[in-house]
């Protein structure tokens, strides 16, 4: 087998960790690991320096699966523990990896005030569109009418834009892409990562198994290919009527602005006692 | 108040102070000393959020920590403050924060991620009157129970309670030490009045101050194990960013802090956490016992309780009625043999404590006959305290 | 010999209740063993969950399946080394061998 071809991806996964891994067939968790662990070799990012903190569900099973400095922790509470480590070791590349539910159901306090803050964090948000670790409740972004095993009779529920609500908060970057655009993610991934201050990567992603299944949306092939079908990118939004927008998955980066990064105005506190950063035990 | 003969016999008591401190007389405030006493421990980070009566500490270390190159952030909610201490701790910080009962609830979830994990961190609960938002201002012990139960499942529980300010500067060294000692979230429990009251103190001087920091790994990373079982059960830990490259989950994990389903590594880990409390019970525990050689009554009481104890048992001595204190400092892990032996040695015990029942149930776990006579409660939930007069009144009509 | 087992036909394993309709499976020696050299992609069939992504979105169409839903090349030649499948397989379980 000497002259198998090594992937990219398989110089950053954890040797010592079961593969394949837990994510069921088709699910797009996959793809978007690939696509993050790209941006970072493109980057060529030294392990030592990433930090990657996860919360619950399907999503937040990631940071096990590659070898950086990670953290599983509760569910929604992923972005503080990477505040507090962010603010601990500020030359840390602190990477939040979470779900739709995980970020702006019982995560969403947090996530509003880490866009707030500005503190220099990549929030990648893998939106499937479903609780899919507790087998397929609705979250605030399963659209409204789509069958969940909570929302029996279609869901009544309206429901979250996150990159509005992350561009209202204040996050600095904002910008979305589908697991299918696999380059685009990579890409929008790279830039989010190079981007001083708080950014949201929203990955529109396909869970086959539970809320395909229940929507009757087909499985992995085909709910990619509808990602495929129905996304535009934002250039191309200008010259479309809102009818032709209807239902539409809209790409790219809504939002990239600067603005004073949270350790360094802390850091800009501290320099008034000039105190230099204290030594780390 | 006149010099009286304090007998501070504290048993098997490694104290925070190695040398007579010689430093100036001081007027502080309870939640002052704690600040003051974790940044004299070598506190990093402090997280937090304000609520009455504990907002004290964070403002002063948000004063104190920036000085020294140490972090200081003020979060959304309480949840949000004992994570961001854990994740500051994980990259190597010695990381407090500081609530009163609300938040001690809220905080419940953090605290057995933080136990589960073995992760070092410290939690001070500044307690406040009465059930839910209660009586900000007022004092109650309501939280005893919640200190050890608080968060679900099997979790080990260290829990500190001073009863004067100058003790609230040393439980406060002493709790970030034993955090880094045993990888563990450590709780300072104060009630209100100690929390906001001024006293004159004389705090030791910083050099004189026993400094624990945690174990060091010193494998190369590729043998690093962050719950090495071999250790014993008090593993070496890395920080983030060291070249380590770990893992950390709340699930149960195994030795290299992956999740498991295997009994068997379960069962190590929950071994592990039980064994912390277990096997290190003589240097956890500490309890003053003052005037009880002589005594034929004593009272069981912590925090400011033993506070009004003490005057009760000067005017119960003058009194000619022979009365002694057995105070607990540590309350997690309970004192069980110290307890035990005041109930041989005394006929009559009297708790009084500001809440319903919960130092109580303890003497009763640990009577064999249930003598109704012996142990005689004093309970007030009504955010006033239980005076001396009160104690007294009670010493008498026991005796 | 045929084996009656419950799988949709993009080779989901399915529990049952599903309403889709059962497929009959012949169980498939192992074609001889593929000489990796010449062949422009390789497939762990280990990690290999047959979703079927790849075989979708090959621009080529070179990746076939066997019924029980795993790739195969089945036609080397028209592998354009473009490596969409290696990029999208969510089990990083195809490599696009380089040109």
């Amino acid at each position: 087998m000497a002259n198998i071809p090594q992937k990219v991806v398989h110089k950053y996964l954890r040797h010592n960790k079961k593969f394949p891994h837990v994510w069921c067939p088709g699910c797009s968790n996959g793809t978007t690991l690939g696509s993050i662990i790209r941006a970072i070799a493109e980057l060529n990012y030294d392990r030592d320096g990433i930090t990657m903190v996860s919360g619950i569900g399907c999503s937040s099973r990631m940071p096990v699966y590659v070898d950086f400095n990670t953290l599983h922790t509760l569910h929604g509470r992923a972005l503080p523990f990477a505040t507090g480590i962010k603010m601990q070791k500020p030359e840390q590349k602190v990477i939040v990896i979470t779900g739709d539910g995980d970020a702006t159901a019982i995560g969403g306090n947090h996530f509003i005030h880490a866009c707030r803050r500005n503190i220099d964090i990549t929030t990648i948000v893998l939106n499937n569109n479903i609780y899919g670790m507790t087998g397929g409740q609705y979250s605030p972004t399963t659209p409204t009418g789509d069958r969940a095993t909570t929302s029996p009779y279609g869901n009544i529920d309206p429901v979250f834009d996150i990159c509005e609500l992350a561009m209202a908060a204040g996050a600095t970057f904002v910008a979305r892409t589908t697991a299918f655009h696999a380059l685009e993610t990579q890409d929008i991934i790279k830039k989010a990562l190079e981007h001083k201050g708080f950014s949201v990567v929203e990955v529109v992603s396909a869970c086959p198994v539970i809320y395909g299944r229940l929507n009757k949306k087909g499985g992995g092939p085909e709910m990619m290919m509808h990602m495929r079908d129905n996304s535009v990118p934002l250039k191309a939004t200008e010259k479309m009527t809102p009818e032709q927008l209807e239902g539409k998955i809209v790409r790219g980066i809504f939002k990239q602005v600067n603005k004073l990064e949270y350790c360094d105005a802390y850091a800009n506190l501290m320099s008034q006692f000039n105190v230099k950063e204290e030594a780390k035990k | 108040m006149a010099k009286e003969k304090k007998e501070k016999v504290v048993e098997n008591m490694e104290t925070e102070v190695v040398a007579e401190d010689t430093r100036k007389v001081v007027l502080m405030q309870g939640n002052e000393a704690v600040a003051r006493g974790a940044l004299a421990a070598g506190l990093d980070f402090y997280a937090g959020y304000p609520i009455t009566p504990s907002t004290e500490i964070a403002e002063i270390l948000s004063e104190e920590l920036p000085k020294k190159g140490g972090k200081f952030i003020q979060m959304e909610d309480e949840i949000a403050s004992i994570c961001a201490i854990i994740g500051a701790s994980l990259a190597g910080a010695k990381a407090m924060t500081a609530t009163s009962g609300p938040g001690f609830s809220l905080m419940q979830e953090g605290i057995g991620f933080a136990k589960a994990t073995e992760t070092p961190c410290v939690v001070v609960d500044v307690q406040r009157g009465g059930v839910s938002t209660g009586l900000p201002t007022k004092p109650s012990q309501g939280d005893i129970m919640q200190s050890k139960w608080g968060s679900h499942g099997d979790n080990p529980a260290i829990v500190l309670y001073p009863h004067t300010v100058k003790e609230c500067y040393e439980l406060a060294i002493r709790a970030i030490n034993l955090s880094e000692k045993y990888r563990t979230c450590v709780t300072l429990l104060l009630d209100e009045v100690l929390g906001h009251m001024r006293e004159a103190v004389k705090l030791p001087d910083i050099s004189n101050v026993r400094i624990v920091n945690r174990l060091r790994p010193t494998v190369p990373p590729e043998w690093y194990k962050h719950y090495d079982e071999n250790q014993k059960y008090i593993s070496p830990v890395a920080s983030y960013g060291e070249g380590y490259r770990f893992h950390v989950t709340g699930l149960a994990h195994d030795a290299l802090g992956f999740p498991t389903n295997k009994a068997s590594e379960v069962a190590a880990q929950m071994k592990r956490l039980k064994r912390k409390i277990t096997h290190n019970i003589r240097d956890l525990v500490q309890i003053e016992s003052y005037m009880m050689e002589d005594a034929t009554v004593a009272i069981f009481a912590v925090g400011i309780c033993a506070r009004s104890a003490k005057a009760a048992i000067k005017a119960a001595r003058e009194y000619g009625i022979k009365v002694g204190l057995l105070r607990p400092i540590t309350i997690w892990p309970f004192p069980d043999d110290a307890v035990k032996k005041m109930l041989r040695d005394v006929d009559t015990i009297i708790v009084p404590e500001l809440n319903e029942g919960q130092l109580i149930n303890e003497l009763h776990r640990l009577t064999k006959d249930k003598a109704d006579g012996k142990i005689i409660p004093i309970q007030r939930s009504d955010g006033e305290m239980i005076t001396p007069t009160h104690i007294f009144r009670v010493i008498k009509e026991a005796h | 010999m045929v084996k009656k087992t419950s799988k949709s036909k993009d080779g989901q394993i399915l529990t049952d209740g599903d309403a889709l309709e059962l497929m009959e499976v012949e169980i498939t020696e192992e074609k001889e063993n593929i000489d990796y050299k010449k062949s422009p992609v390789y497939i762990y069939y280990e990690w290999c969950k047959k979703c079927g992504i790849c075989v979708a979105f090959c621009p080529t169409k070179c990746l076939g399946r066997h019924p029980d839903g795993s790739p195969f090349v089945e036609f080397p030649e028209k592998c354009i080394h473009c490596e969409t499948c290696d990029r999208l397989c969510p089990d990083f379980a195809i490599t696009g061998a380089k040109r």
